[in-house]
């Protein structure tokens, strides 16, 4: 026998016959499964998903689906190949017994497993206030049907749009509105869009980008109230400066929220932040210690990164989602010398506006940015974010062939600011600015990616050191 | 016939939209959009940009339904029905 641990009889039988429990049918979940089957896995696989509906994939949903050009319906993903599994849809999981290896269902059901699988994501953070939240024609955006309904409200020909939020979502919203022709306002807690993700410098641009095509964004400002006529449809929001919109469609998109509320009390590490996991996915119980049997993926992992300071990386990307379910199901079904880890450079695209927003790295970590590649004011650049004179992010407005240049810099812990000069480099790009980030204990919307285990905003934290 | 895109790999060459432009369409200039169910009749054009992406982005699924509208039924039976995904 080879080194590859095909000694190891107990895995063998795994891969026989044992049992193995997907929790949380989306991309995650989905490409983890077909790669257990491609690594030979024969045994019974159980997918479990709290919707009705099959795999599909969300990011049309703020975009071709609302602009119209593809039904929410039809975003269900290709198969790289069939995988043969028990498919338990529309129930979510409400519980896990780690002693008897057995995740609970909320149709009374029990599922046992020899190893499981945790991919069940995030879901949209809803209106605070349920009341207003339910009102006729106010939505959130995350799942299918939600982008139906969206869609639907859109094309009904609503007089005006609020969005609440400029993150990706919210701005990829609002675009969609004005490619419609809707009117449409923003209203953002933070001094711009997309400012939690990229920073101030990136997100005055951003800003730029929504008023030129006729959005009425408010920054600085909070939604206070939302408020609906007899009939029980939102008609008006209210704002933090006193200020009135009305509106008849009304989309929060204040965020995300991670599905970990089932396995509360469970002893598995798991929190409003997501599930603490090493490198190789492996799952971490409330004490610190990893798990042999259960696995996470996706969303809903915080995973230690060795090129970020191996700081806890939680990434709602969908590369991200790709690439950790395949190395958590490589390991599933591996001995420990074969594992690897899961170190994926974090990346994300946004298109909005007619402009290609792409990005590499973790922008949020950098203090400084500079712009190495054509101009701002163009809307076509490439900008490089700095960290203790490191390179460690990057992002193309419309100049995307470039990043994979940039992902290899920030791969090799390259210097920053860049000693070496670039291809259209302007002189606006000759000096490093601050990359006007805000305070992290102030939370904006928007962020993708959260750097570390616990908010700086969770002040009410203690550690109690245990025996 | 579904089909994704992986649009960190995709590089906006628009190979795709020109090949299959019912089915993949440039959205400024390097932004792309797609419909993910693609009609059946799309099917040749479709793969036909899935071959020509420089950087192979697209994942595409011809199901058991495309096969059945696309090749009589006879004809399947002896070919022994492909189940799940094709590249």
């Amino acid at each position: 026998m080879t080194s590859t641990g095909t000694h190891d009889g107990s895995l063998e039988q795994l891969k026989r016959e044992g049992r193995i429990v997907v929790v949380g049918a989306s991309l995650a979940g989905l490409r983890a499964a077909e790669t257990m089957r491609e690594k030979g896995f024969a045994g019974s696989l159980t997918m479990i998903g709290d919707e009705p509906y099959e795999p599909y994939d969300r990011p049309p949903l703020s975009k071709q689906v609302l602009l119209g050009n593809a039904v929410a319906d039809h975003t269900a993903l290709p198969r790289r190949r069939a995988i043969d599994a028990d498919w338990r849809l529309g129930v979510p999981a409400t519980g896990l017994d780690m002693a008897a290896r057995r995740v609970e269902l909320g149709n009374g059901d029990a599922v046992e497993y020899d190893r499981l699988l945790i991919a069940t994501g995030v879901r949209a953070r809803p209106w605070p206030n349920a009341e207003e939240g339910a009102l006729k024609g106010v939505f959130v955006l995350r799942t299918r049907d939600d982008g139906e309904g969206l869609q639907r409200a859109l094309a009904a020909g609503p007089r005006r749009v609020l969005v609440i939020g400029a993150g990706f979502t919210g701005s990829e919203i609002a675009s969609a509105c004005r490619e419609r022709g809707l009117d449409v306002t923003v209203a953002e807690r933070g001094d711009a869009p997309l400012v939690g993700a990229l920073g101030g410098v990136i997100g005055a641009v951003a800003a730029e980008m929504n008023r030129e095509n006729g959005v009425d964004l408010r920054t600085g400002v909070m939604v206070t109230s939302l408020e609906g006529d007899p009939s029980g449809r939102v008609r008006a929001a209210h704002f933090s400066d006193g200020s009135t919109v009305e509106a008849d469609v009304v989309v929060v998109s204040l965020g995300a929220q991670r599905n970990t509320e089932w396995l509360s009390g469970s002893g598995l590490g798991a929190g409003p932040r997501g599930i603490a996991c090493d490198a190789g996915c492996r799952a971490f119980d409330v004490r610190g210690i990893v798990t042999d049997d259960i696995y996470v993926a996706g969303d809903v992992a915080r995973s230690p990164h060795a090129l970020f300071g191996y700081q806890f990386l939680s990434l709602e990307h969908w590369g991200n989602a790709v690439a950790q379910a395949d190395t958590a199901a490589h390991n599933m079904l591996s001995v420990s010398a074969d594992r690897r880890p899961h170190l994926w450079v974090p990346a994300f695209w946004s298109s909005q506006f007619g402009v290609n927003i792409k990005s590499v790295g973790v922008p949020p970590m950098g203090t400084e940015i500079l712009i190495t590649q054509g101009s701002l004011a163009e809307r076509r650049f490439a900008a490089a974010y700095g960290y203790q004179g490191r390179l460690i992010a990057a992002v193309t407005f419309d100049n995307c062939r470039w990043l994979p240049f940039y992902e290899q810099q920030i791969e090799a812990t390259a210097p920053f600011p860049p000693p070496f000069s670039t291809v259209d480099r302007r002189p606006e790009g000759t000096k490093p600015m601050p990359a006007d980030f805000p305070d992290p204990s102030v939370p904006t919307h928007g962020p993708t990616i959260t750097l570390s285990g616990y908010s700086p905003a969770d002040r009410k934290m203690t550690f109690t050191p245990g025996r | 016939m579904r089909l994704v895109v992986d649009l960190n790999r995709c590089q906006g060459y628009a190979q795709c939209a020109f090949l299959a432009p019912d089915v993949f369409a440039m959205h400024g200039d390097e932004s792309l959009l797609y419909n993910p169910e693609a009609d059946p009749a799309q099917r040749e054009d479709v793969m036909r940009a899935v071959a020509a992406c420089p950087v192979q982005a697209i994942l595409l699924e011809i199901t058991d339904e495309d096969m059945a509208n696309m090749v009589a039924p006879d004809a399947v039976a002896g070919a022994g029905s492909p189940s799940g995904g094709a590249r």
